[in-house]
C-alpha cells in the first residue's frame, strides 16, 4: 500500500480512547477530529446566546459565528447564494422539509413521485407518505444487479405527470455513483424537480450543486466528521421561495397577528425555533479540516483502501460482496455477505475482534427484497483509515465461517 | 466482550445441526415469532397434551444466536408441563437480566450458554426470540 506517510487517525480522540478499534462504520456516522470537537467546545464557551434574536453583543457573536457556517456550507457545494441553505437536523428531516413543503404544495392527485429502489428509508418514506395523502402515484425506478442505473433507465421511466424524482447521489448499499447532473437534465426537460441525497456522496466526493444541477440536495453533518443533529438542506432560491414554511413558530417570521404571519426571508423562514448554532459551528470547522486535506486526497486514500479490501475479500471462498465487482465504483462502501451466516453474526464475531461493521437492512428493505436477500454486512471506509484496519478486517473475515462452525 | 468469541461450541452445534428444526405433523399450537428489525423470523410448534409438552419443533431462519436459542429452548422444554416450561421462561429472562445465581443457571443447562448475550444489547432479542414465543402460546 502506498497511501500517504501521513497518520489521520492522530487526529481524532476517538483512536486516543480506542487505538486498536479498525471503525469500519463510517457511512452510519464518521468519527469526529478535534478540530471540530474544540470549535463546538468554543463555541459554547465563549459565543453562546440565542442567534439571530439578542441585541447585544455575545447573542451577534452567536449569530455571526452561525451565519458563517452558512457561509462555508455554500461556498462548500457551490451554492449561488446563502439563502440556498437550510440548516436542519439531518438529512432525514432536509428530506421531509422538500416532501412536506414543495411536495405538499406542488403535487397533485394522479401526478407520479419517481424514487430509485435502492433509496435509504429517509429518502422513500416521505415520498410514499406524500403520495397517499395527495393520492398520486409512487413509482420505482429499478436497479441492474450491479446496482446502476443508467440516463436510459430513467429516460424510460419519466412521464409528463413525473412531479419529483427522489435518488440519492451515492447509494448507501451498493456505494456506485449516479450519474445525477445527466439526470437532472432529463428531469428538468421533463418538467421534474430533482431531490438528491447526497448523505453519502457530500463527505467524499466534491459535490457541486450548480454543476450538477439538481433542485434539492440534502445530506448530514455526522456523516461528514461534524456533530449529530446538524444537517442541510440545498434549495434552488427559485423554488424555496414559492414554498410554504415546514415547520412553524419562533425566528421563523416577520409578522404575526392573531390570525395571520408573513414569514421571514430565505432561509430563515425554514428554520423555525432556536436553532443548533453549536453543531452548524462544528460543520464549519469539519469543512474547514476536509477543505485543509482536500478531496484529492481522501478520495485517493478512499479508493487505495477500497480496493485493498474488495481485493482480499474476493479471495476469500463463501463471500459476496454487494453490487459492482469493480473498487472504483464503491466509494468507500463494501456490502457483503457470507454463506451460512446471518449478518448479525459476522457483525458479533469482527466487534469480538476489534472491527466496527454494520448489519442489516441498512435502512433499505426495498432493496434487500429486490436483490432477495434478507439483510447483509457492510464495511465503509473514510479517508482516517489505514491499510492495517483493512487487513484486520480481512484477516477475521476469513475465520468467520470456521468460528461459526462451518469449514473454511 | 474482547478478545473472545462469543459463540461457544454449543452455539454453533445448535446453529448448525438443530434438532428440533422441522416440520411437524402433529401439534395443538403454532405461532410464528418476528424480529423485525432483525429479520429473525422462526415459527414455533408444540404439541401439547394435559398440560404436557409433549413435542415441539420449530422452522424459520435468523442469526446463529436465535436459532441455537430456540433448539436449546426446546430441547430444555419437551416432556415438561407446561408451568415447569413457564417457570423456565422466567429463568432464562432473569438470566439475560444478569440477576440468576449459579445454581438457578446451571437449571438452565444449554441455555446458559447464551449468560453474556447481556452484553451485546442489540441481541438479546435474538436469543428471546423463541422463549418469548413458546410464552405467548402456553400464556393463551
Ligand atoms: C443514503 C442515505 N440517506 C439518508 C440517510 C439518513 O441520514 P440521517 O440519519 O443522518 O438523517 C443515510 C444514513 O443513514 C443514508 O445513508
Amino acid at each position: 500500500m502506498n497511501l500517504n506517510e501521513r497518520n489521520y487517525k492522530t487526529d481524532f480522540p476517538a483512536f486516543d480512547a480506542y487505538p486498536g478499534l479498525a471503525y469500519l462504520d463510517n457511512s452510519a456516522t464518521t468519527q469526529k477530529p478535534g478540530a471540530v470537537i474544540d470549535a463546538v467546545r468554543q463555541f459554547y464557551r465563549e459565543e453562546n446566546a440565542n442567534p439571530l434574536r439578542g441585541l447585544y453583543g455575545l447573542a451577534v457573536k452567536a449569530t455571526e459565528a452561525y451565519e458563517s457556517a452558512r457561509i462555508a456550507v455554500r461556498d462548500f457545494i457551490g451554492a449561488k447564494s446563502e439563502r440556498e441553505i437550510i440548516f436542519t437536523r439531518n438529512a432525514t428531516e432536509s428530506l421531509n422539509l422538500a416532501a412536506y413543503s414543495y411536495g405538499r404544495a406542488f403535487v397533485n392527485e394522479g401526478d407520479e413521485i419517481l424514487v430509485t429502489v435502492s433509496e435509504h428509508h429517509s429518502n422513500l418514506l416521505p415520498w410514499q407518505l406524500l403520495a397517499k395523502e395527495k393520492h398520486a402515484r409512487l413509482c420505482f425506478l429499478e436497479c441492474t444487479p450491479d446496482g446502476e442505473y443508467t440516463p436510459e433507465m430513467l429516460k424510460a421511466a419519466l412521464t409528463p405527470r413525473t412531479r419529483i424524482f427522489a435518488a440519492a447521489q451515492i447509494s448507501n448499499v451498493f456505494g456506485r455513483l449516479n450519474p445525477i447532473k445527466e439526470f437532472a437534465e432529463l428531469c428538468h426537460a421533463n418538467g421534474t424537480v430533482i431531490v438528491c441525497d447526497g448523505a453519502q456522496s457530500v463527505p467524499h466526493i466534491p459535490v457541486n450543486v450548480r454543476e450538477i444541477d439538481v433542485d434539492f440536495l440534502a445530506f448530514s453533518g455526522h456523516k461528514m466528521l461534524a456533530p449529530m443533529g446538524i444537517g442541510v438542506l440545498y434549495g434552488r432560491e427559485s423554488l424555496l421561495e414559492k414554498m410554504p414554511p415546514f415547520l412553524s413558530g419562533g425566528e421563523m417570521i416577520e409578522y404575526v397577528t392573531r390570525e395571520n404571519a408573513t414569514y421571514a426571508e430565505l432561509p430563515h423562514k425554514f428554520e423555525a425555533g432556536t436553532v443548533n448554532a453549536g453543531g452548524a459551528v462544528g460543520l464549519h470547522a469539519a469543512i474547514d479540516y476536509i477543505g485543509k486535506i482536500g478531496f484529492r486526497e481522501i478520495e485517493s486514500r478512499e479508493n487505495t483502501l477500497t480496493r485493498q479490501l474488495i481485493e482480499g475479500m474476493r479471495d476469500i471462498p463463501h463471500v459476496h460482496i454487494i453490487g459492482s465487482d469493480k473498487p472504483e465504483e464503491h466509494h468507500g462502501i463494501v456490502t457483503f455477505t457470507i454463506d451460512d451466516v446471518h449478518p448479525h453474526d459476522i457483525a458479533a464475531v469482527m466487534d469480538s475482534d476489534g472491527i466496527a461493521v454494520r448489519a442489516g437492512h441498512h435502512c433499505a428493505q426495498p432493496l434487500h427484497k429486490h436483490l432477495g436477500v434478507m439483510s447483509t454486512a457492510r464495511a465503509s471506509i473514510a479517508f482516517y483509515n489505514d491499510s492495517g484496519d483493512i487487513e484486520k478486517f480481512l484477516g477475521c473475515l476469513k475465520t468467520i465461517r470456521r468460528r461459526m462452525g462451518f469449514g473454511e | 466482550m474482547a478478545n473472545e468469541t462469543f459463540y461457544s461450541e454449543v452455539l454453533t452445534d445448535h446453529n448448525m445441526h438443530p434438532v428440533h428444526k422441522h416440520e411437524m405433523s402433529v401439534c395443538t399450537c403454532s405461532r410464528e415469532g418476528i424480529n423485525p428489525s432483525c429479520g429473525d423470523d422462526i415459527v414455533l410448534n408444540l404439541n401439547i397434551e394435559n398440560g404436557v409438552i409433549k413435542d415441539g419443533s420449530f422452522t424459520g431462519s435468523g442469526c446463529a444466536i436465535s436459532q441455537a436459542s430456540a433448539d436449546i429452548m426446546l430441547d430444555l422444554v419437551i416432556g415438561r408441563t407446561v408451568d415447569e416450561a413457564e417457570r423456565l421462561h422466567e429463568l432464562f429472562m432473569k438470566m439475560i437480566r444478569g440477576e440468576c445465581s449459579e445454581e438457578e443457571i446451571d437449571e438452565l443447562e444449554e441455555a446458559g450458554a447464551l449468560r453474556d448475550i447481556s452484553h451485546m444489547p442489540a441481541r438479546v432479542k435474538c436469543a428471546v426470540l423463541g422463549w418469548r414465543t413458546m410464552s405467548e402460546m402456553i400464556s393463551r
